[in-house]
């Protein structure tokens, strides 16, 4: 398992899931789920990505990630339309425990509101949400 | 207790909680008590007004059929260990348990050619509803196409949860007994999430069950159009019929009372559910899996419980959150009784009586073939539209013999008026058989000279 941490170059949903900004034009969208929420989940066994082409809307769920013992909603940080989803995940899932910002990145988006950005939290307001 | 909360008697916490509009406000119009003996004479009365398939020759079938169930069965049912627990949600102390559930599935598997099954849900027409909400999770689509030969029961089960579900249900027609294949293929299309027919069929007939499912898959146009194919299979039959797995079904459901359990007034009994590994988590039920303990030993626990209620709640594959154990272990002590060899002798046998029964019934006066469609273990004859069917049935049980179930009392369709529907196992010996057209003949002859008569 990784250890606990919350890198500065990320936005976060309250959700506990987290958008990267990419560099270059096309400011796509890599999103995930912070390493709180991998911890509180245990050992991930499962997690299907939607298809290229869905669409996302900020605050809803758009997926399910499953450990032994608990299934929970993955929330759209960003709304925008798939453009990219992580392989990887369906045959080791346990990368988003190891590597949640790294390897365990599950879709990338067009983002459709760059606006939206603004309602998201830095690294520092994320981890005073997870209190003491 | 009542101290605790602060209420004078039990009488007074019912005033204070339930609201006097709802309150009957009178004691319980209930007879008297009665003695135990004169309760046992009361309840042997009752029973009395029953027949068993013990007490007549009994050709009644339609889904739920009258074969011998060997003493070893109950003999193992009957051990508290597997009579008395709950669900084995503590592996440590269940896996004797655990370990018939994945015999279970792994016979079941073997019996339908795919490669995985439930530890059963609880019969036959609930799991094939339960195979249209599976298609509606897998594809997101909304109609279910039904083959008019899937069991009465299993149609009204269907369109019941398929109400719920907001999913609508299409029906096809038959034609000479069996799937109308060009109205099947004409009925599926890009909307359709599961595509639905029973094999044997419920007038006993022989589908062509690989033909059925690749006009399915066709018929949508293209892979990823295609419909979950889902066939309501009688596990007797597949001793002598190709497994569903192999003719391009995607799931195989049934019910699994001929299996080891009696007719018992209609169950309970279990159904069965399997499918191609890709529907793995949309299936409903119990799932037992292998693994290893701490220490390497192999062992069994439930697996995959995210798919059910108690962890995804209202996202939970279905509302079902048990197996019916105890008739499922019958069902797989059944099948090793039996044995590879034995099923399919027993499928031979019905085989051969079946249409030895139809040939008998339809050289009467007064009886012909409602199909002519190769069967198994059931077939299905009409008498002459002159003839009163509940008349002759009448006649019959007062001699001993049940014909079987009048069609149209379960289906309500014009074209089966008159039809007669004669179930055959192992235990309808030839002579039985025999018995059967005797009196058979006997009552629609003396209908038929009755009716002559004006009333």
């Amino acid at each position: 398992m990784s250890d606990a941490g919350y890198p500065d170059d990320l936005l976060y949903h309250p959700e506990h899931d987290w958008a990267r900004i990419e560099a270059g034009e096309s400011q796509e969208a890599t999103l995930g789920i912070t390493w709180y929420a991998q911890d509180a989940l245990g050992e991930v066994v499962f997690f299907e990505a939607p298809a290229v082409g869905t669409r996302l809307v900020q605050g809803s769920p758009y997926a399910e990630v499953e450990s032994v013992k608990a299934v929970s909603d993955v929330v759209a940080p960003l709304s925008g339309e798939i453009v990219a989803v992580n392989d990887a995940l369906e045959d080791s899932p346990q990368l988003i425990n190891e590597d949640p910002y790294g390897e365990g990145w599950m879709v990338r988006i067009a983002p459709s509101d760059p606006g939206e950005r603004e309602q998201l939290m830095d690294a520092e307001a994320y981890s005073a949400t997870l209190g003491g | 207790m009542l101290a605790t909360i602060g209420v004078g008697s039990v009488q007074e916490l019912f005033d204070c909680q339930i609201p006097a509009g709802v309150r009957l406000g009178r004691a319980l119009d209930l007879p008297a008590g009665m003695g135990e003996q004169d309760v046992y004479a009361h309840l042997r009365e009752l029973a009395s007004r029953n027949v068993s398939a013990e007490q007549e020759i009994s050709f009644l079938g339609a889904g739920m059929y009258d074969h011998y169930v060997p003493a070893l069965i109950d003999m193992l049912m009957e051990r508290s260990e597997f009579l008395t627990p709950y669900t084995p949600y503590q592996p440590e102390i269940s896996q004797g348990g655990l370990q018939v559930m994945f015999e279970y599935q792994t016979a079941i598997c073997e019996l339908t050619g795919l490669p995985v099954s439930n530890a059963s849900v609880y019969e036959g027409p609930s799991a094939v509803a339960a195979a249209g909400y599976l298609a509606k999770l897998h594809n997101g689509r909304d109609r279910l196409v039904v083959s008019a030969g899937l069991h009465p029961h299993s149609i009204q089960t269907l369109r019941t949860l398929a109400h719920g579900y907001g999913m609508s249900v299409v029906e096809v027609p038959l034609v000479d007994g069996v799937t109308d294949v060009e109205a099947w293929t004409e009925a599926i299309d890009a909307d359709t999430s599961a595509a639905i027919f029973a094999q044997p069929n419920f007038y006993g007939a022989v589908e062509d069950a690989a033909a059925l499912s690749a006009a399915a898959k066709s018929a949508a146009g293209g892979e990823g159009k295609a419909p979950v194919v889902v066939a309501q299979v009688d596990p007797i039959a597949l001793g002598v019929l190709a497994a569903p797995g192999e003719c391009g079904v995607d799931v195989a459901v049934g019910e699994g009372q001929p299996l080891g359990n009696r007719l018992d007034y209609g169950g309970p009994s279990f159904g069965l559910f399997a499918a191609r590994e890709e529907y793995l988590r949309r299936m409903p039920g119990r799932i037992a899996g292998e693994t290893v303990d701490v220490a390497g030993r192999r062992g069994f626990v439930l697996t995959l419980q995210t798919r059910e209620q108690h962890i995804r709640r209202e996202k939970a594959t279905s509302n079902i959150c048990t197996s019916q154990a105890l008739n499922a272990l019958a069902g797989v002590v059944y099948l090793a009784w039996l044995g590879r060899r034995g099923i399919v002798e027993l499928g031979e046998l019905l085989l051969a009586r079946t249409h030895y029964a139809r040939e008998t019934l339809t050289a009467l006066e007064g009886v012909e073939a409602l199909h002519t469609q190769p069967v198994i273990r059931e077939l299905a004859v009409r008498l002459d539209p002159d003839i009163d069917l509940a008349a002759v049935k009448a006649r019959c049980a007062r001699a001993g013999v049940n014909p079987g179930v009048d069609i149209h009392a379960l289906t309500a369709r014009e074209s089966d008026r008159g039809g007669l529907l004669v179930a055959i196992t192992e235990q309808r010996a030839r002579a039985d058989i025999d018995r059967l057209a005797d009196v058979l003949g006997a009552a629609v002859a003396a209908e038929r000279r009755r009716e002559a008569v004006p009333a």
